[in-house]
């Protein structure tokens, strides 16, 4: 496209705000547009009663999708949902879907999953969107070169309402990632790299682009992983620039644009990525060949340490505040400064979640648990993220690697990332995760994470504590 | 939502940073279809002991502040995830004002719309009303949003920022979602030429 002489470069994440602001005012809030929201059965219902008792419509049923995924049991589909307040929830939403007319995926759909891994899978997130859920790892869509966010319930009913949400600008911060990862190093490594480096409030008011030849040969999945954990890093969105990986990743699925409109979008899409000479407000660099595999000892995500390390010393701490907040999370974990963190026992491992439940994440995990046993005394859950990963999955053989190892091979949704439905952690029982927080009672009261890639989990659990995925060959 | 002006009222010191939302209300408790009766399960993991009852050495089940109205806290304050069950808890319990150095962004926009009014100030003046709020009664902060003041119990009075629109919306209890509906015609406008401009995006 010919830029007018004198146009200021933009940002990705420019681009995309301009190309949605229906209207500005005096002090910079905008009125922005919402292309498409995902909707889920946690943070919706008080919305849809929003609307209802002021007697709205939603503006457009057609670009929103709704599916259960927090509450539901990973086991038996078959059966009614025994909690009677998930039972509720869930038919709560699927009063809500029918009443408004959203399309909804139901439980026994075998498109039914965790909320922003089916919206990729679907082909309902597409670059240059802006797209919103009231869940904060809505980031994740991010990977897309999609201005994806999470907002809270009063944003959902403005936005089903309105289609619209009030916002001021972000900032733009770009986190560059130079470098070849080595062995054993992924994607996961990557983001909790960065969250330990810029801190879980680092991000705050910002967006971030990830770039950089590390984040370029990442896949569309690995992508996904960093984007879902900018929230981590207290931004609100992360982005990556769209490119043939994104187009080749997006082609035939069931909601992309198909024929002439596929044409006329991918031109588009091409538009998108920063001009030249783009600036940040905020630059960061890492060198992705300096990372280890990494783990968190602590109760924040910024809690991150190589493998080969040892559990900090809360006296190293930069403040006062911070030291207490150390000395804190090593009581709640139960564990000492100075412990080797691979002579940590776990009792749990848990793959899965919105961060690792897609098909490279079973992947990675299968090939460390292939012809292994996961130790004794360890309970090890595989929870797909979508019915079509666990299909995917199934082709490949990939449960039956898994239940030989002694792993349970469940169905689709959230499980164990967090304590709302049946699969959670024992209070002082210790978990090696894959999923994106470990703040206290996170996966059920008293319950003790430590995050990790899915690599990782598999070789925590046939070890029956946490390891170094490099000495698995 | 209910109108912001002036609160006198107690301040219940909680000097603990990066204070998430799993902490402020626990994932169990995002079962309710309902915005209200969340205040007993505020900060349910720190406030209660393991038998359920109320651990005496947690700043809100001590006296005054179990009538606090406003909580003085550290940075980063509603990280994590986006559940807007937090502000409703916080609501629910009583609180109508949240003084910290920062806060998380979701939280942020979160509470306003629940018409909790959340001030950020610098650490230094926020250690001092931390202390103010560990003199209990005696030392109530005063929170004018019109003349956007802290006035803390010596008479000192510390200014601080917020955005006008969402200073407007809580001076006059607005309903957001009924203001925007009223410029139905702009948002028409916008799909109309965002359906030539992007037409794959209207299936
Ligand atoms: S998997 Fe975890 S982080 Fe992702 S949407 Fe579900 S609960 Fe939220």
């Amino acid at each position: 496209m010919v830029q007018p002489a004198k146009a200021k470069p933009k940002t990705l994440f420019d681009k995309i705000w301009d190309s949605h602001v229906v209207e500005r005012s005096d002090d910079g809030t905008c009125l922005l547009y919402i292309d498409r929201q995902l909707v889920h059965e946690v943070t919706s219902a008080q919305a849809f009663e929003g609307l209802r008792l002021t007697g709205r419509k939603v503006r457009r049923p057609e670009a929103n999708l709704a599916v259960c995924d927090h509450n539901v049991p990973t086991t038996d589909r078959g059966k009614p949902i025994e909690d009677e307040d998930s039972r509720i929830q869930v038919a709560e939403l699927e009063r809500n879907v029918r009443e408004f007319g959203i399309p909804y995926f139901p439980l026994t759909d075998a498109r039914q999953g965790i909320v922003h891994i089916i919206g990729p899978e679907q082909g309902f997130t597409q670059p240059g969107m802006t797209l919103v859920c009231g869940d904060s790892h809505t980031a994740t869509h991010g990977a897309f070169g999609a201005l994806a966010f999470g907002v809270g319930t009063s944003e959902v009913e403005h936005v089903l309402a309105t289609q619209t949400l009030y916002q001021k600008p972000a900032k733009n911060m770009r986190i560059t990632v130079t470098g070849t990862p080595h062995r054993g190093v992924g994607a996961k490594d990557i983001i909790l790299a960065i969250i330990g480096k810029i801190g879980t409030a680092g991000g705050t008011g910002h967006v971030v682009e990830f770039a950089g030849p590390a984040i370029e040969a990442l896949s569309m999945e690995g992508r996904m992983t960093v984007c879902n954990m900018t929230i981590e890093a207290g931004a609100r969105a992360g982005l990556v620039a769209p490119d043939q990986k994104t187009y080749d990743y997006m082609a035939g699925k069931p909601m992309a644009p198909k024929g002439g409109a596929w044409e006329m979008a991918l031109a588009y899409w091409k538009t998108l990525p920063s001009d030249p000479g783009a600036t940040y407000d905020r630059e960061v660099k890492l060198d992705a060949s300096d990372i280890a595999p990494l783990v968190t000892w602590g109760t924040s995500p910024e809690d991150v340490v190589p493998i080969t390390g040892a559990v900090p010393d809360p006296s190293t701490a930069r403040d006062d505040n911070k030291r207490r907040a150390m000395e804190r999370a090593l009581e709640y974990m139960g564990i000492t400064a100075g412990t080797k963190m691979t002579d940590i026992p776990i009792q749990t491992a848990f793959i899965g979640s919105c961060t690792n439940g897609r098909i490279e994440d079973l992947r990675a995990a299968a090939a460390i648990a292939r012809g292994r046993k996961v130790a004794d005394g360890v309970r090890a859950l595989v929870v797909p993220g979508s019915g079509l990963v666990k299909h995917q999955a199934e082709e490949e053989g990939l449960d039956r690697i898994f239940t030989e190892a002694g792993f349970e091979w469940r169905e689709a949704g959230c499980s164990m990332c967090l304590a709302m439905n049946p699969d959670k952690l024992a209070p002082g029982e210790r978990a090696a995760s894959t999923s994106n927080r470990n703040f206290e009672g996170r996966q059920g009261p008293g319950g003790r994470t430590h995050l990790m890639s899915p690599a990782m989990v598999a070789a925590a659990a046939i070890r029956g504590r946490i390891a170094d995925v490099r000495d698995f060959d | 939502m209910e109108k912001f002006t002036t609160l006198i009222a107690i301040a219940a010191p909680l000097p603990m940073i990066n204070v998430d939302t799993d902490k402020i209300i626990p994932a169990k408790w995002l079962k309710t279809i309902k915005r209200t009766g969340l205040g007993p399960a505020l900060f349910e993991a720190i406030r209660y002991r393991k038998d359920g009852s109320e651990d005496p050495g947690f700043v809100l089940n001590k006296e005054p502040y179990r009538h606090a109205e406003i909580l003085v806290t550290g940075e980063n304050f509603g990280c994590g995830s986006s559940r807007e069950h937090a502000p409703w808890a916080l609501l629910d319990f009583g609180f109508r004002c949240i003084i910290a150095p920062d806060f998380a962004d979701i939280f942020y926009s979160n509470a306003f719309k629940n018409g909790i009014l959340l001030v950020k100030l610098p650490q230094a003046t926020v250690d001092k009303m931390m202390a103010d709020a560990e003199k209990g009664a005696n030392a109530r902060l005063t929170v004018d949003l019109e003349r956007q003041v802290v006035v803390r119990p010596d008479g000192e009075e510390v200014p601080f920022d917020i955005d006008p629109f969402r200073k407007h919306c809580l001076l006059n209890g607005l309903d957001e979602v009924g203001l925007t509906l009223q410029k139905a015609e702009t948002i028409g406008g916008f799909e109309a030429r965002q359906k030539t401009a992007t037409p794959w995006l209207y299936r």
